[in-house]
């Protein structure tokens, strides 16, 4: 089974800087890990590599730097990873990322395509489905639990009700909630060997699109202006014992009519 | 030339979701400024009866996709039947809810028609055009990014249709009115199942009872300060007198002391009831991003520098493990009055 991972460096910080001119995020120097959800796709990938046997590769498209998420995918276990990254996928919405990221995997073979449901940047939730799309593959999203039987995929999606089983012959996208697949620790012997490992870099020649789909130029939106929220007037605040507190919520809920 | 606010009226084993009405509400206001008419698109199985449901909350016309394909959500049935609707239509804006049926498959038939999508918004409006830099009458799509620390407006890049999906409990139905006509148009889909590959075998519901948190009036939410389920039953009985529902901060929810499903904030859900009691939260903007719109905000907390207090209406300084039996107590005796 070949099972092929996307993966995305995503910051972690409440830190945020914002290019005034064009309204997209500035990632340089903000501290960055693997995506959770990514993780947990990571996760699922190496857990089906434990029970039946398999070849994981990671992509991730990005700067030169999501090496280091690639360096740690190699610490967990996976046997091959790649880097996709160029001038030219810059300013990429979901639309042209997908593109993108598609295109490349069009170089590789595999059963299996997992990506993480959303990424903590952008919580968009769309890249996972719209690369199914551009490769014609089936999807499955929220998946939170996923076995093999007869050659096809068993598995699980979370709903707002509860869950669905639901059942794919591969090859097919699933995008996995970080929740379902705890992720496993970095071995020491691995995080050794992962600086010893190569790491494949693949530029624009991997992507046989023209380049007006590529990044900026290839986005279905644009940001017309970011901003952070105005903060609302607040309350009054009182350091009062438990019965004042009491009092004052009662009248409140009285003076508003609730009680 | 696209035309037209359309809204997919999401329906799940046949009752409509608070959220398609929302989408009507909203879209009824963008409608009314662009000058055109709300459609709603409603696919499913033996659900053609819902239409006017529809109308009455704000849909000038109903496109009905009824086929037995469409009895259950699947990705690609659906992206075929509503694909094929807008392919033809030519929308000007389409509408989803941001939930699991809205994220999977806006996304895909975004991809399909090679447009844009903007996920999760919080806020829809129409350019006037008094900004050069944007012409009139495109649709701004507001979200939030970064956790909630950032708001981004974004429109759409390309010509064509606008499409976003839109946050379950932002946007705020109309009123429902019996009395508004629209037309009711049954529409043929004709699917290609060679590309069904996708095997629904079973449907479980979690055993829950309980009303969604978003369509609460009033929520008694806790956090790391409630502690532990104890805690949390205190909140319940608190609740109860109430009749409100239970929510959580993530934190309560990462403990495994409460379920995802209750979790208000920007990795939960977006709630803005009449009345929202933050007990024991201390507000991480993540949170504050789910709840900040409730009508009137009662925070409880032993922090008087806790950031719940900033957006709160009344802040009190406190044990909520006191105070919330003892005003649990006094509602019981004031409501029995």
């Amino acid at each position: 089974m070949k099972i092929v991972v996307c993966i995305k460096q995503v910051p972690d910080t409440t830190v945020i800087k914002i290019n005034p001119v064009t309204g997209t995020l500035i990632r340089d120097g903000v501290p960055s890990i693997m995506n959770p959800d990514d993780k947990g796709g990571l996760e699922a990938a190496l857990q089906l590599k434990d029970k039946y046997g398999a070849h994981v590769t990671v992509i991730t498209m990005g700067p030169p730097q999501a090496d280091l998420i690639l360096r740690e995918a190699y610490a967990m276990g996976a046997d091959k990873a790649i880097l996709l990254t160029g001038r030219e996928f810059g300013g990429a919405d979901t639309l042209a990322t997908s593109h993108t990221i598609a295109a490349a995997l069009k170089n590789l073979e595999y059963d299996l395509i997992i990506a993480g449901r959303q990424a903590i940047d952008g919580d968009t939730a769309q890249v996972g489905p719209q690369i199914a799309e551009h490769l014609g593959l089936p999807q499955i999203s929220y998946v939170a639990g996923l076995e093999v039987q007869d050659g096809k995929y068993i598995v699980k999606k979370e709903t707002e009700e509860g869950y669905q089983m639901l059942e794919v012959a591969g090859p097919a996208l699933l995008t996995v909630l970080a929740s379902g697949f705890k992720s496993r620790y970095m071995s020491v012997g691995g995080i050794v060997e992962a600086y010893k490992k190569d790491v494949e870099v693949w530029g624009v020649e991997k992507v046989d699109l023209p380049v007006e789909m590529l990044g900026l130029k290839g986005s279905g939106t644009k940001v017309y202006k970011s901003f952070t929220k105005g903060v609302k007037a607040a309350g009054e605040v009182y350091e009062v014992d438990a019965e004042q507190a009491v009092d004052l919520i009662v009248s409140k809920l009285k003076e508003k009519f609730i009680i | 030339m696209n035309k037209n606010v359309y809204v997919f009226a999401e329906q799940r084993e046949g009752v409509i979701q608070p959220v398609a009405l929302e989408l009507l509400g909203k879209a009824r206001d963008l409608a009314d400024v662009l000058g055109e008419k709300v459609v709603a698109i409603l696919a499913g199985y033996q659900i053609a009866d819902k239409a006017n449901e529809l109308i009455a909350y704000g849909a000038d016309d109903v496109i009905v996709v009824d086929a037995p394909e469409l009895k259950d959500y699947i990705t690609e049935q659906y992206t075929q039947a509503v694909y094929t609707v807008i392919n033809e239509m030519n929308p000007n804006v389409v509408l989803f809810g941001a939930n699991t049926i809205g994220r999977d498959l806006a996304p895909r038939l975004s991809a399909r028609l090679e447009k844009g999508l903007t996920a999760d918004c919080t806020k829809l409006e129409i350019s006037d055009g008094s900004d050069p830099k944007l012409e009139a009458k495109k649709l701004m799509m507001t979200r939030p990014a970064f956790g909630g620390n950032l708001m981004a407006t974004i429109v759409a890049a390309k010509e064509g249709v606008q499409m976003a999906t839109v946050r379950p409990g932002v946007m705020q139905k109309k009123d429902k009115d019996e009395s508004r006509k629209g037309n009711v148009i049954s529409y043929n889909v004709t699917f290609d199942p060679s590309k069904f590959a996708v095997k629904l075998l079973e449907t479980v519901k979690a055993d829950k009872g309980l009303v969604d948190i978003t369509e609460a009036k009033i929520l008694v939410s806790g956090g790391r300060g409630v502690g532990c389920k104890e805690g949390f039953d205190k909140l319940t009985a608190l609740a109860q007198v109430l009749d409100a529902e239970v929510s959580s901060s993530r934190a309560m929810v990462d403990a495994g002391i409460m379920p995802h499903d209750r979790q208000v904030g920007q990795t939960g859900k977006t709630v803005r009831p009449n009345l929202y009691f933050a007990m024991g939260i201390s507000g991480a903007i993540q949170h504050l991003a789910g709840m900040e719109e409730s009508d009137l905000i009662i925070a409880v907390n032993k922090d008087k520098f806790a950031p719940i207090f900033n957006v709160a209406d009344m802040g009190i300084v406190g044990d909520v493990n006191k105070i919330v039996p003892m005003l649990t107590d006094r509602l019981q005796k004031e409501l029995k009055k």
